[in-house]
C-alpha cells in the first residue's frame, strides 16, 4: 500500500491537518491498514520536501496542526501513479506453491492431507473476512477491501482444489508424473534454491 | 437440541463390482440458528449427505434425526409431513412455478399443508417482506432475475415453521453480487433460528457457514475451527 500516494489523494480534495489526514486515511482504507501517526508525518515531511506537498509557513514543525497541501506538481505525480499498473508480470515466489511442490517429494509424506491443512486454513481466513463484510454492509471502502482479500484467498482456495485433483489423476496414471519431469515443473514455478 | 444429526451415515449405490460407497459413516450436526458448509469436489457425496438429510433418499446405514426423531423410524406419510413442514429445499436452478406469482411459489408449501389460501398467501407475503422481497411479491417469476428468482425460492424454504434449511449450491450461477446477496438471506434466516446445511465447492459461499465440513471420497474429512472475532484481523494496535 502507498502510503505516499494515498495521502496526497486525500490532500487533492483540499488542504489539510496532519491528524485529519490519518483519520480519513483509516476510513478511506476500511481499517484493513491501520497506519500510526508516525508514518504519515514521515511521509508528510517526505512528499514536502520532494516538492508534491506544501504546509502552512511559520507553524511549529511536524505539530498534527500544521496544514498542507496538494502541488501541482503533487497533482501530476498523483495522476500517474492512478494509472500505471502494479507489477504483477513476474510470478511471486510463493511460499505455499512451494510447499506443495516440496510435499511431493517427501517420503511418507500424504501431500492430499498437506493440501487440506492449508486449505483448512485459507477457508477459515475467509470465513472472518466474511463475518466483516457481513456486518458491515454499509461501508463501501470496507466491503471493497475484504472482497479483495477474499477474492485472493478464495484463488489459494481454487488452487488447492485443482492441485489435489491433479495430484490424484497423476498417481492413477503412474507415468505422467516421472522423476524426470519434476525438475522442470519447479523450474515453471520460478522456485530456485 | 440439534435441528439435523447425522450418526454414521453411509450410502451404498450398486452392488458388487459395480459398488459406489456415496457415503462413508458420516457423522454431523447441525444446530437451530446455525449455518453449516459442507465443502468438497463433485462426486466426493455432498450432494448425497443433503437429500438423505432431507429424507428424500434413505441411508444404507446409519442414523438420521430431524428435530431428534428419528427417520427410519417415521411412516411414509409422517415422512412426507416432516418434508412439507420443517424441512426447506433450495436447488441451483430454483424450482418455482412459472404460472403462479413469487407470493404464490412461496405460500405454495402450506397451501399444500392443508392450511388457507388466504392465511398461506399472508405468511408468504410476511416472509418476503422479511427477507426484503415485498416490491417482487406479485411478480412471475419470468419478471425476476436469477438473483431474485433464487432469494424467492430460499423464502419459499423458510416460510412457514420450517425449521432445517437444505441447500445444495445455492448461488451456483450466480454473479457474486447476487450470489452475496443469497447468502446474506441465509443468514437472516439462520438469525431467526433457522438451521442450515449448505453444499458447495465455492469457498466463497462456505466462508458465510459458522462451520465448513470438508468432505472427500463420502468421508467427512476436516472441519474448521469456530472463528476468531474480526479484531483479529483488523488489528488493535492502533
Amino acid at each position: 500500500m502507498s502510503v505516499r500516494h494515498a495521502l496526497l489523494a486525500l490532500l487533492s480534495e483540499g488542504p489539510k491537518y496532519g491528524l485529519r489526514l490519518r483519520e480519513e486515511f483509516e476510513a478511506g482504507t476500511g481499517e484493513v491498514w491501520p497506519l500510526n501517526i508516525g508514518q504519515v508525518y514521515t511521509t508528510l515531511q517526505r512528499l514536502e520536501r520532494d516538492g508534491l506537498i506544501e504546509s502552512d509557513d511559520g507553524e511549529e514543525r511536524d505539530s498534527p496542526q500544521k496544514r498542507f497541501r496538494i502541488t501541482a506538481e503533487g497533482e501530476h505525480e498523483l495522476a500517474g501513479w492512478l494509472r500505471t499498473p502494479p507489477d504483477m508480470s513476474s510470478p511471486p515466489r510463493d511460499e505455499l506453491v512451494i510447499k506443495v511442490l516440496v510435499a511431493l517429494q517427501v517420503p511418507g509424506i500424504d501431500v492430499h492431507e498437506v493440501i487440506q491443512a492449508h486449505r483448512r486454513y485459507l477457508v477459515e481466513l475467509m470465513q472472518q473476512w466474511t463475518r466483516i463484510k457481513d456486518e458491515a454492509d454499509r461501508d463501501l471502502a470496507l466491503g471493497l477491501a475484504v472482497d479483495a482479500e477474499l477474492f485472493r484467498l478464495e484463488a489459494m482456495v481454487r488452487w488447492l482444489d485443482a492441485a489435489d485433483g491433479r495430484i490424484q489423476r497423476a498417481a492413477a496414471e503412474p507415468s505422467a508424473r516421472s522423476r524426470d519431469d519434476l525438475p522442470r515443473v519447479k523450474r515453471k514455478a520460478g522456485v530456485t534454491r | 437440541m440439534s435441528m439435523l444429526e447425522l450418526r454414521q451415515v453411509s450410502k451404498v449405490y450398486g452392488q458388487g463390482a459395480a459398488e459406489v460407497h456415496a457415503l462413508r459413516e458420516v457423522s454431523l450436526e447441525v444446530d437451530p440458528g446455525t449455518m453449516v458448509a459442507v465443502m468438497g469436489p463433485s462426486g466426493s457425496g455432498k450432494s448425497t449427505l443433503l437429500t438423505i438429510a432431507g429424507s428424500l433418499e434413505e441411508p444404507t446405514s446409519g442414523q438420521v434425526l430431524v428435530a431428534g426423531q428419528h427417520l427410519a423410524t417415521m411412516s411414509r406419510n409422517d415422512k412426507a409431513r416432516l418434508r412439507r413442514q420443517s424441512i426447506g429445499y433450495v436447488f441451483q436452478d430454483f424450482n418455482l412455478l412459472p404460472g403462479l406469482t413469487a407470493a404464490e411459489n412461496v405460500a405454495l408449501p402450506l397451501e399444500l399443508d392443508g392450511i388457507s389460501a388466504r392465511k398461506a398467501q399472508a405468511a408468504g407475503l410476511r416472509v418476503l417482506t422479511d427477507l426484503g422481497l415485498a416490491d417482487r411479491a406479485s411478480n412471475y417469476p419470468d419478471q425476476l432475475s436469477g438473483g431474485e428468482r433464487q432469494r424467492v425460492a430460499i423464502a419459499r424454504a423458510v416460510v412457514g415453521d420450517r425449521r432445517l434449511l437444505l441447500a445444495d449450491e445455492p448461488s451456483g450461477a450466480l454473479d457474486s453480487a447476487n450470489a452475496e446477496a443469497v447468502m446474506r438471506m441465509i443468514r437472516t434466516a439462520c438469525k431467526q433460528d433457522v438451521a442450515a446445511v449448505v453444499v458447495t465447492h465455492d469457498a466463497q459461499l462456505a466462508s458465510w457457514a459458522d462451520r465448513v465440513v470438508f468432505i472427500r471420497d463420502g468421508r467427512i474429512i476436516d472441519q474448521t475451527a469456530p472463528a476468531p472475532g474480526p479484531e483479529s484481523l483488523l488489528g488493535q494496535d492502533r
